[in-house]
């Protein structure tokens, strides 16, 4: 009997989306969720990585490197959606940058924490109201393919778009 | 030095070094269009505060190119972690020029903390960056201009604007004009 194929654990599928995808410059502001991911991105030689100090900021560094030639994206939790929506406005959608933001959605099934619930549950409804397109994990569906497809569509529309990655899809780690 | 002093010296200084310029939202990007329109410069028409943002994504972006952003005090107050992640990347590449009149400039001239008590070089500095200068006249600007590319310039400013015309430019047009030299 040969091995059976290595499944991924959440975190590595996500950072395979993100190379298939071609991203080579993310910043990022942290989540318990991300913990595994924002060191795999850290030490990829192809990326640059810097952490930044709110989201708002990293929208503003996404949109240089966009206007520098990267591909650029975000790594964040919901929350920090709440932090950028004006930059996201007057800066992404008027000049048509693209941006692709990774988001682990607190406040959903799962969560324990009662302060992540109000943005929790207002983060498709922003979104929807910013006409930002979100793609969050369907059963069947490969996460990295999730990954590539939204970062194709941020650069086919030239605008932010969002990957919504919930409690339970972390969950599966390990 | 009022800031249409300050934004002399930088356009001297960008147009001889080809640097790519990030303007600052409102007053400030109207009057660098009006004394300098070229390609190379990008015009903010909204999200205050990301001016030194968008310079050091730029900036990282191309090592290869100089950078300069102008911003205001207002707008450093407002995002003032871009004084941290810049020091912590501290591109050799990458010169943020602050033009502090104490005031948000295009909003009426209300006075920002820096007209009261807070020193934007000492934050740069505690920060962690190491390249900060202080200017408070248009020659000491043009010396340390002269001298460096990369590092937080505090020009000290007084209040007070010109009347420089609005940017017929589109956000589309102007993006588009400035990718075709950033990216080449």
């Amino acid at each position: 009997m040969t091995g059976l194929p290595k499944v991924l654990t959440p975190s590595e599928a996500v950072f395979k989306g993100i190379k298939d995808a071609g991203i080579d410059f993310i910043v990022s502001v942290p989540c318990a969720n991300l913990k595994e991911l924002i060191p795999m991105v850290d030490k990829a030689p192809e990326i640059l990585h810097l952490p930044v100090t709110r989201e708002e900021e990293g929208v503003g560094i996404c949109a240089g490197a966009y206007m520098g030639g990267k591909k650029p994206a975000m790594l964040m939790q919901n929350s920090g959606l709440g932090n950028s929506i004006n930059a996201l406005a007057s800066l992404n959608q008027l000049y048509d940058i693209p941006l692709l933001m990774i988001m682990s959605h607190r406040g959903v099934e799962g969560e324990p924490i009662v302060a992540q619930v109000p943005m929790g549950e207002l983060t498709p409804k922003l979104l929807d109201t910013m006409e930002i397109p979100y793609f969050m994990p369907e059963s069947g569906v490969d996460p990295a393919d999730l990954i590539a497809k939204a970062w194709n569509t941020a650069v086919e529309m030239k605008k932010p778009v969002a990957v919504l990655l919930p409690i339970p899809f972390w969950r599966k780690q390990a | 030095m009022k800031r249409i002093d300050a934004i002399n010296e930088i356009a001297a200084k960008v147009k001889e070094s080809s640097a790519l310029l990030i303007g600052n939202i409102g007053i400030p990007c109207k009057e660098i269009h009006h004394v300098c329109d070229v390609p190379t410069n990008f015009y903010m028409l909204g999200s205050m505060g990301l001016a030194s943002s968008i310079g050091l994504g730029l900036a990282l972006a191309r090592p290869d190119k100089k950078v300069v952003a102008i911003d205001g005090d207002g707008s450093i107050l407002m995002n003032m972690g871009t004084l941290a992640t810049i020091a912590t990347q501290s591109p050799e590449n990458y010169l943020l020029v602050i033009v502090d009149n104490g005031a948000y400039g295009s909003t009426g001239n209300q006075p920002t903390a820096t007209s009261i008590v807070t020193d934007l070089a000492a934050v740069a500095r505690g920060a962690g960056n190491k390249d900060v200068f202080e200017v408070s006249t248009p020659e000491e600007l043009r010396d340390v201009l002269k001298s460096t590319d990369k590092g937080i310039i505090v020009a000290k400013a007084e209040p007070g604007n010109t009347d420089a015309p609005v940017i017929e430019m589109t956000p589309e047009g102007i993006i588009k004009r400035f990718m075709e030299k950033s990216v080449l």
